[in-house]
């Protein structure tokens, strides 16, 4: 169990795949690490791939959300993709939905942070 | 002869962040033998990490000497889980309740945890009284199989 955050970059892309479980006691290892990479500004826009996440609940919101934020303060884009059914539901329920974009797989949540940028 | 299966189980440990995802698992296992869904599992295990995150970031203000019990007890389909902490308590629980209300925003909490509870159980239950502690207690009919457990 617990969490593994793999970390590529494509141009101006900062991809994080995240693996495993993703609540209130692994979200501090996502933060500091997604922290400390946005703030080498390399990277605009940031591509979270959640296709190998197995369990998250409102901390992992938390996290996703404070990610947000703090790519939109530097002018970037947030795409998130490949995101389970149980966990897409617990987006749908805290509305963010309606706040970033999800797409289906990796590639395309790429493609739409680099058109943009 | 048949007759409803009941069973209890009751587990304590100490308030530490470690702890959350074994006790999800130990609630999840502890189930099993109900032979739940996969959906049904998902969502006891969301809740009780809910409840056990909130007992460990709010309740003892991630302080590690405190202690959480969760008591689960099945009668039927029926699963009863309590989460109880003897922290600090909370002063408004109405406004706790409320969807996006947290006291913490500053810990990156999206103030979610309840209306999660909410929407994957049937019923929630707050008692709460200000330096006492809290006691969560969630209900959930299990849909699955109507079978009794034969004795
Ligand atoms: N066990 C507890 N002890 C003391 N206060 C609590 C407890 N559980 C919840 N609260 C209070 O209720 C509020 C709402 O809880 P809820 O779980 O809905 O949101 P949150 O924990 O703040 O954010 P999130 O769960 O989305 O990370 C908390 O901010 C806190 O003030
Ligand atoms: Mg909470």
């Amino acid at each position: 169990m617990g969490l593994y955050v793999d970390v590529a970059r494509r141009r101006s892309v900062l991809i994080v795949r995240l693996s495993g479980e993703l609540d209130h006691h692994t979200a501090t290892q996502v933060r500091q690490r997604l922290e400390n990479e946005l703030s080498k500004e390399i990277d605009t826009n940031l591509v979270l791939n959640l296709e190998d996440l197995t369990f998250m609940d409102s901390s992992g919101l938390g996290v996703v959300l404070g990610r947000y934020r703090q790519i939109s303060q530097l002018g970037g884009q947030m795409a998130v993709c490949s995101v389970q059914p149980s966990i897409h539901r617990l987006f749908e329920m805290s509305g963010l939905f309606k706040v970033f974009s999800f797409y289906e797989n990796e590639e395309q949540a790429i493609q739409a942070c680099g058109v943009a940028s | 002869m048949s007759e409803v299966h009941k069973n209890f189980m009751e587990l304590s440990f100490a308030s530490r962040s470690e702890n959350e995802s074994f006790a999800r698992v130990a609630v999840a296992s502890f189930i099993s033998q109900l032979d739940p869904t996969m959906e049904e599992l998902t969502d006891i295990k969301t809740v009780v990490s809910e409840a056990v995150t909130n007992a460990v970031i709010h309740g003892y203000e991630e302080k590690t000497d405190g202690v959480i019990t969760i008591r689960t007890y099945m009668e039927g389909h029926k699963v009863s889980i309590e989460i109880v902490d003897q922290g600090l308590g909370i002063d408004n629980v109405d406004e706790a309740r409320q969807p996006l209300y947290t006291s913490k925003p500053e810990l990156e909490r999206s103030g979610m945890g309840f209306t999660i509870m909410e929407n994957f159980m049937d019923e929630v239950t707050v008692e709460s009284q200000a330096g006492q502690g809290t006691k969560i207690q969630l209900v959930k009919h299990l849909k699955t199989h109507q079978q009794t457990i034969q004795h």
